[in-house]
């Protein structure tokens, strides 16, 4: 096979009491990819990669990693996995709980290797309580490769770090894909997801609402950003075709459209000494906003 | 299982252990009350008052029921406040996504709980022998250190459902909360015949109560209730707390409520 899918859910409900955190959700991870789960708070993405680690059960539908049940003994030996706030015991060092989870799996990495993986030299007798937010991150990084996995989870990895710390942590990130493995990340920095990612998932609200390349994702939304000087006022722009944002920046008026064309016709119906006009590609993250503003940009307008 | 996969399992199991024990003797919150408390309430209550306010045989008595209390704070603190604080801190569920035999966490902990009550058991011994001039055959002093070390198996159970049910802010409060009292109303500290009548007949709800019977009947010193009746009282809490831990860990590895409490994203 191909194509063949490492991991995967196939129409998964879950519920947490009356909260729906993921509805007919169908995701499936590519062989060697870096696929990025994208998606605000609440919008289930821990939920999912829950369901793939076996560490909450499936309720409806159907969650396999390597084509087994994701609680499996042979997948947990294959797979590694960095959890959303996470942490181990402070007291013992860093060169300890790798020493300990090492010891979990059949053909552990090395102590050095994943050392130098993490980008942890010369900390290991350091106590993990006694590092900083991101030391502790690449600890939790490095003890999700413990086991050489084929396929790992990092759920959030650099939440709570600063820039500098994040794209460190990205470099170890880049590093694991050209190593051959398949990584799935969860994450609701978009840049994150754009500088990291073959392929994107977007969930709102326990839906996949968009996947593909970050290319696809943008040309899917067809987002474009649309600049001009005009004295059409900012609150009439909004009611106008496929419109998700509109602001005023100095003398310019900036707006988020799905369907420029439409939008500059119209605008330049309203004002014919509308001037300076640029439309540009829209990034990732105005992308991500049309995508989850979707159900309010089709709302009737008033 | 081929001789190397086993001797792997069996390096998990050494390695939890060795780590869990390094882990607790590293937090001086966990390391001094369970090591030291013991110790001092004996030399304080046992040997330095016991001679005056109870009688000659005192130090002989509580003995036994110092080196109980000795064994019932490692064993309640490290699965209570312990395994509470691994699970809020994701480290449970992280060890849980791993190859790691669910068997070599619970072991590492009954072994540290052993550990410790070993020390403290050794202490009061050391004390009570060289201290308070305590007399006992040898058969005594092996068969005494041997029925308290066994009381890891009710509290550790005891201890389990409580960290089972408890958020890790509220497990060391909630674990002293059943500590404290238990130890006192189980007549760890002063002997249980001191009591009013009622409190001597709740006392047969206590597990520590049954426990520390059967570490006085090796020095004959127990209230006269039957050796079968503790070991079955005994025996059914540890099942019911058991079964208790169980339906709490179901409860959030169901997928019911959140993993953590928190969010849910």
């Amino acid at each position: 096979m191909p194509e063949e899918a490492v991991a995967r859910l196939s129409g998964v409900t879950h519920r947490y009491g009356a909260v729906v955190a993921l509805e007919e959700v169908d995701l499936e991870v590519r062989r060697g990819e870096v696929l990025a789960v994208l998606g605000p708070n609440g919008a289930g993405k821990t939920t999912a990669i829950s369901l793939l680690l076996g560490s909450v059960a499936v309720q409806t539908g159907e969650a396999t990693v390597f084509a087994q049940r994701p609680g499996a003994p042979e997948v947990r030996a294959r797979r590694g996995a960095m959890l959303q706030i996470s942490g181990v015991p402070e007291t013992l060092t860093v060169g300890e709980h790798i020493d300990l989870f090492r010891a979990y799996y059949p053909a552990p990495v090395s102590a050095s290797r994943l050392l130098a993986m993490a980008g942890l030299e010369g900390l290991e007798r350091r106590r993990f309580g006694k590092l900083s937010g991101g030391q502790k991150q690449r600890v939790m990084f490095a003890l999700a490769l413990c086991g050489d996995p084929q396929l790992v989870f990092l759920d959030e990895p650099t939440a709570g770090l600063d820039v500098e710390a994040r794209r460190g942590l990205w470099d170890e990130i880049r590093a694991l894909s050209e190593s051959g493995r398949t990584t799935v990340l969860t994450t609701h920095y978009l840049e994150e997801a754009d500088a990291l990612a073959d392929r994107i998932v977007v969930l709102h609200r326990g839906r996949v609402i968009a996947e593909g390349s970050p290319a696809t994702i943008k040309s899917h939304t067809a987002a474009r950003r649309v600049r001009c000087v005009t004295g059409v006022h900012r609150d009439r722009v909004a009611s106008l075709p496929g419109v998700v944002r509109s602001e005023t920046r100095g003398r310019y008026l900036e707006i988020l459209t799905a369907r420029p064309e439409d939008l500059v016709r119209a605008l330049l119906d309203l004002d014919p000494d509308l001037h300076d006009l640029t439309v540009v590609g829209a990034g990732l993250e105005e992308a991500f906003l049309a995508l989850t503003r979707a159900p309010d940009a089709s709302e009737p307008v008033s | 299982m081929t001789t190397a996969t086993l001797a792997r399992r069996g390096r998990i199991y050494v390695l939890e252990a060795r780590y869990q024990f390094l882990m607790v003797l590293r937090e001086p919150a966990f390391a001094i009350p369970t090591l030291l408390f013991p110790l001092i309430f004996y030399l304080f209550f046992g040997v330095v008052m016991g001679g005056r306010g109870f009688s000659v045989a005192a130090p002989t008595y509580m003995l036994a029921t110092y080196s109980v209390f000795g064994v019932l704070g490692p064993s309640l603190f490290g699965f209570g406040a312990g395994l509470a604080t691994e699970r809020d801190s994701g480290a449970l569920l992280l060890k849980r996504t791993t190859p790691m035999p669910a068997a070599a966490y619970l072991l590492a902990k009954v072994g540290m709980a052993l550990t410790f009550g070993a020390a403290v058991v050794l202490g009061i011994f050391f004390i009570g022998a060289y201290g308070a001039g305590v007399m006992l055959y040898r058969w005594q002093w092996f068969a005494l250190a041997g029925v308290v070390l066994a009381g890891v198996i009710p509290f550790c159970a005891l201890g389990l459902a409580v960290g089972a049910w408890s958020k890790s802010r509220a497990a060391v409060a909630i674990t002293n909360l059943v500590f404290l009292p238990m130890a006192m109303l189980s007549g760890l500290w002063i002997p249980i015949t001191m009591f009013p009548a009622a409190l001597q007949d709740f006392a047969n709800v206590l597990p520590a109560y049954h426990h520390a019977q059967l570490a006085l009947k090796v020095i004959a010193m127990d209230g006269g209730q039957g050796t079968a009746l503790h070991v079955a009282v005994l025996a059914v809490q540890s099942i019911a707390f058991l079964v208790v831990a169980a339906v709490g860990f179901r409860r959030t590895e169901s997928g019911a409520v959140s993993i953590r409490g928190g969010g849910m994203s």
